[in-house]
């Protein structure tokens, strides 16, 4: 897979040879700031792709923008090949792109099963009708099925029917996870997933995000460990001030002088 | 003198009497919309009104009261469409400032000159219920035990309302308990965890919105039905918070609750008041609280116990306390 | 007609149960102008026994109102001016009320007000554009002083407090009993509204400290603290009904006032004093937001209370403050309307869908929205008397507000909403 991004030249905004996504001139500021600013963003099919940069670079506001949840200024994008602009958030999500959250949003006072659950797509129960008159109950025992494996491999299972509330904050995390995947999207991007995740499991954690690329998903991951962005991404962007500063393999970001500078120039810039 | 053998059957009256079932069909609409979506409607009294004069106007015009009651329930989810479109994309506030606003429109605008013609005004309809009341099988007569009793016209009232109660019950536990009630509730804790999941929230929100609107509708057209008598002043935003005390006593998202919340509410409501007046009557307060203030008091009484409710029970009488903890 | 009957009592029954038939109190209004008479609809009529108020009624279209009386008795009967419409008076102006309207049992008595035109039905179209134009905006400056604090403090907390409209009642209710309740000392309402202003400040003081902090620090989620603001509405609103009765009543000073003319505008000298002086507070709101410390602390809280804090504003006390303001200014706001509508348990109520429809045009958290929102409230509401009838000026209110959500939700001062 990686291959495939062999011959793509490593400067901001590159063309690739099979984009799931595209974007471009996308922007937004909040009064004076300009939280994004970008030019083009491709990004590779099948592969797992880092977002990186400091704090306040604008990673988050991105997704914001690709998922619909916040309108851009400017700009368009595409999902394969489909305009995604004025597209509402929760069609983005049934066009197959999936995002989950920073802070993370769990569904409290559902249970763990009832949150991934919720996130199967095939339920005709969901409609008013059906949910009335209409045969739903095979298929939630078949999504329930489907569910207890996703459970039990974030660990959760012992947790399965407590209510969601109840979980830690990295419990939570590994939850997202779980109910992002219920949906098999085709493209997930995952804001911090590893953050306030034990080591132990972030390592597990990691090897999922492997296992979805090699079954043919495509992922965007914003990551502030620069040793996990080197252990499993494909191709690594990384923002500054809302802007791409650098794009390439994870070696050849880690050691491209802007993206020092971005790191350093903002530490220096930060009050202790 | 506190007569409490008196108090006590009146109150126990009130417990299941025709306004119990009928706040418990409006509280079953709130419920379905506050206490299973999250949407915060502070205009409910809007739907009972609408119900309640669709019914009346339908009939008026030379409807028969069976097309008459399904023409105020369709009118009142109407009106959820309307009050919800601009509001529901919006924070849960504006949805409450625009109904509770709506509330007191609906009823300038029914008790206008303007409206007149189709709302008889200040005057109201009344005696358009006689279809209801004709198909009455129960013998001429009082029924029940000593002085617990009610006369056959109440107690075909009753009956049909509780069934309707009951019907309306059923449905609502077949609603939360599908995956439609699922993705209610989804939104209710978080909507855009539920938006990043696909859902369209805001049509979840406005069949909510829209369905207990019915419900809320059912609850006026009860009451109508009951008094033969629709006008506007009787729809005052009062009836709203009434469903509100009902909802979080009996306890929100849950489906028995608005039913025990009800039948508690009105058997508390009237042995307070009833207290009140005997209190009044026997001296007790003096001139500070005299027989003319007592409807203003237990109003006030209301509003203490919503407050105290949702400050320290937010979960209801029954309800479990860790359920609310986690919701922050 | 005795069908007509039966509904007119039951119109009256209690919102639960309906009454017995029993004795009513009965009328027709009718504007009579050179042998011609015309009904005078919508006008509020107030019976009361010993000084509580027994029952209301609104004239229908053709003039009637009924107001069904508790019991037989010797009935106080007061005729609303305020809900006179344009062009219609009391021929003797000085009898609003009618006491010693005797009763019996299960009689329907018969009371006669004697309307007539008033001054302004003889002015041309201009003239009434005219009035309307300066009756809005006293409308405006009333509603602007009413709703800034419900704006200041939805910025500093997030929270819309539906128990507004009770604080402008208190400060109505308040400087009533300072000037003209007989159990007061009867002040002049220019003092009388000093002491009336004190308390109210001291009740916002209570409020914060006693209800809405201790919530926030348990953690109490913002929807659970919108029903416990209008619960709050509830308790007040009841209490200030059992204290001071349901009959509207007047300020002992400027009830009535001669009109001024100035060129082709006629003034009510109150109302310019309530114009004049409202932008002079608005203006010194403004600056007191603008140059003071507390002020922009104010603003800061409003626009990010964690950038705030941690710039070292002590956000408990501009909170603090914040209800300390805003419930003085809405009592304010309060005592003016009193003076131009008379003084009732309910008039914050009423007034709050006006308090509402101004600051979600204005931008809900935003003072300055709250002022523009206001006056554009006002003015539009008055002004469309001319065109509509005065018992529509809360929908052309309601038309706004909603049309505004519609189209602008942020309203025309605010920003685009934050997405988390
Ligand atoms: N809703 C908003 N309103 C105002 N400013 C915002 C908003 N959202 C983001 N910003 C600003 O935009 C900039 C980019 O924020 P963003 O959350 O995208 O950063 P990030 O790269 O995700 O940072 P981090 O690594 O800390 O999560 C920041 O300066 C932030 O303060
Ligand atoms: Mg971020």
């Amino acid at each position: 897979m990686y291959d495939a991004l062999a011959s793509t030249a490593h400067e901001p905004g590159v063309p690739k040879p099979d984009p799931i996504m595209v974007a471009s001139g996308l922007q937004r500021s909040f009064g004076g700031l300009h939280a994004v600013d970008l030019e083009s963003l491709e990004i590779q099919r099948h592969t797992i792709t880092s977002l990186i940069g400091p704090n306040g670079a604008g990673k988050t506001t991105l997704f914001n923008l690709l998922s619909g949840f916040d309108k851009p200024d400017a700009g368009e994008w595409h999902l394969n090949g489909g305009p995604l602009v004025g597209i509402p958030a929760f069609q983005v999500a049934r066009q197959g792109m999936i995002r989950t959250f920073q802070l993370t949003r769990s569904l409290a006072r559902l249970t763990v099963r009832e949150n991934v659950m919720l996130a199967a797509t095939n339920q005709p129960g969901e409609r008013f009708w059906h949910a009335l008159f209409g045969k739903w109950r095979d298929i939630e025992e078949a999504n329930r099925e489907k569910a207890r494996p996703l459970i039990e491999r974030f660990g959760l299972d012992h947790m399965a029917d407590e209510y969601a509330g109840t979980l830690s904050g990295g419990q939570r995390k590994l939850l997202e996870m779980a109910r992002a995947l219920m949906v098999e999207p085709e493209l997930i991007l995952l804001d911090e997933p590893t953050a306030g995740v034990n080591p132990a499991l972030t390592q597990e954690l990691l090897e999922h995000i492997i296992a979805l690329r090699d079954i043919g998903m495509t992922v965007i991951f914003i990551e502030h460990d620069m040793d996990a962005v080197q252990n499993i991404s494909d191709w690594v962007v990384c923002m500054a001030q809302g802007r791409i500063i650098a794009e390439g393999p994870p070696a050849d970001v880690a050691a491209n002088p802007a993206v020092i500078d971005a790191y350093l120039g903002h530490h220096h810039g930060e009050v202790p | 003198m506190i007569q409490w053998d008196n108090i006590l059957i009146d109150a126990g009256r009130a417990a299941i009497g025709i306004p119990a079932a009928a706040y418990a069909m409006s509280a079953l609409g709130l419920n379905l919309q506050f206490g299973y979506t999250g949407l915060l409607n502070f205009g409910h009294v809007a739907f009972m009104l609408v119900g309640a004069y669709g019914t009346a106007i339908t009939v008026d015009l030379g409807g028969s009261l069976w097309l008459g009651i399904p023409v105020g329930i369709a009118l009142a989810a109407l009106l959820g469409l309307l009050l919800g479109f601009p509001t529901l994309r919006l924070r849960t506030d504006y949805l409450a400032i625009v109904t509770i606003a709506a509330g007191e429109i609906l009823r300038l605008i029914v008790r206008s000159s303007g409206a007149e013609p189709l709302t008889n005004g200040v005057f109201g309809i009344q005696a358009f219920a006689d279809e209801f009341f004709d198909l009455n099988p129960i013998v001429d007569g009082r029924y029940g035990i000593g002085r617990f009793r009610f006369d056959e016209r109440t107690l075909w009232v009753l009956i049909a309302a509780w069934a309707l109660v009951a019907l309306g019950t059923w449905i609502i536990w077949k609603l939360t308990r599908s995956p439609w009630g699922r993705v209610i509730r989804s939104i209710r804790e978080d909507e855009d965890a539920a938006r990043s999941l696909g859902k369209n929230v805001f049509w979840y929100k406005l069949q909510s919105l829209m369905i207990g609107g019915a419900y809320g509708a059912l609850a006026g057209i009860i009451l109508a039905v009951d008094q033969q008598n629709v006008s506007a002043d009787f729809f005052i935003p009062l009836l709203t918070f009434y469903a509100y005390t009902i909802v979080i006593l009996g306890g929100p998202g849950t489906v028995f609750g608005p039913i025990l919340g009800s039948i508690l509410f009105w058997f508390l409501f009237e042995l307070f008041d009833e207290f009140l007046f005997d209190a009044v009557a026997a001296g007790w307060f003096g001139d500070v609280i005299e027989t003319t203030d007592v409807g203003a008091i237990r109003f006030a009484a209301v509003g203490v116990g919503l407050m105290l409710l949702m400050a320290f029970r937010p979960q209801g009488i029954f309800g479990k306390r860790e359920e609310v903890l986690l919701d922050v | 007609m005795a069908l007509v009957l039966v509904g007119l009592v039951l119109m009256q029954a209690g919102p639960v149960f309906a009454q017995d038939e029993g004795p009513s109190i009965v009328g027709v209004l009718e504007s009579v102008e050179n042998e011609l008479r015309e009904p005078v609809p919508g006008v509020t009529i107030i019976a009361s026994l010993d000084g509580t108020v027994a029952g209301s009624a609104v004239s229908a279209e053709d003039g009637s109102w009924v107001i069904s009386v508790p019991g037989p008795g010797t009935y106080e009967v007061e005729l609303d001016v305020g809900t006179l419409p344009g062009g219609v008076a009391l021929t003797d102006p000085d009898r609003p009320v009618l006491d010693n309207v005797r009763v019996r049992e299960g009689q329907a008595k018969t009371v006669r007000f004697q309307l007539g035109p008033g001054i302004s039905a003889q002015v041309g179209d201009l003239d009434r554009f005219l009035d309307l134009l300066v009756i809005g905006l006293k409308f405006g400056a009333i509603i602007a002083l009413a709703s800034i604090g419900l704006s200041l403090v939805f910025g500093v907390t997030q929270l819309v407090n539906f128990a507004h409209g009770e604080l402008i009642t208190l400060g109505a209710v308040l400087a009533f009993f300072f000037n003209a309740s007989p159990l007061g000392p009867q002040w002049p309402l220019v003092f009388a509204a000093i002491p009336a202003l004190a308390l109210a400040a001291a009740f916002g003081w209570a409020q914060e400290r006693g209800l809405w902090r201790p919530l926030r620090r348990r953690g109490t989620g913002l929807i659970a603290m919108l029903v416990i603001s209008i619960g709050l509405s509830l308790f007040l609103r009841h209490v200030i009904l059992w204290l001071y009765d349901g009959l509207p009543r007047s300020y002992s000073d400027y009830a009535i006032q001669r009109e001024w003319s100035v060129g082709p505008l006629d003034i009510v000298p109150k109302n310019l004093v309530i114009i004049l002086s409202a932008l002079v507070i608005l203006g010194a709101v403004g600056l007191f937001l603008q140059r003071t410390k507390t002020g922009t602390a104010m603003r800061a809280v409003s626009d990010n209370v964690d950038l705030a804090e941690s710039s070292g504003i002590d956000v408990e006390h501009i909170i603090l403050i914040t209800w300390i303001v805003g419930t003085v200014l809405a009592a304010l706001g309060g005592i003016f309307f009193g003076v131009t509508e008379g003084v009732q348990w309910d008039m914050g109520f009423r007034l709050l869908l006006f308090v509402f429809a101004a600051v979600v045009l204005g931008g809900l958290g935003t003072a300055y929205g709250a002022m523009l929102g206001a006056f554009i409230i006002g003015l539009a509401s008055e002004v469309s008397t001319f065109w509509f009838d005065v018992q529509y000026k809360n929908v052309i209110a309601y038309g706004l507000l909603v049309v505004m959500l519609l189209l602008r939700p942020q309203g025309l001062l605010g920003q685009r909403e934050r997405i988390g």
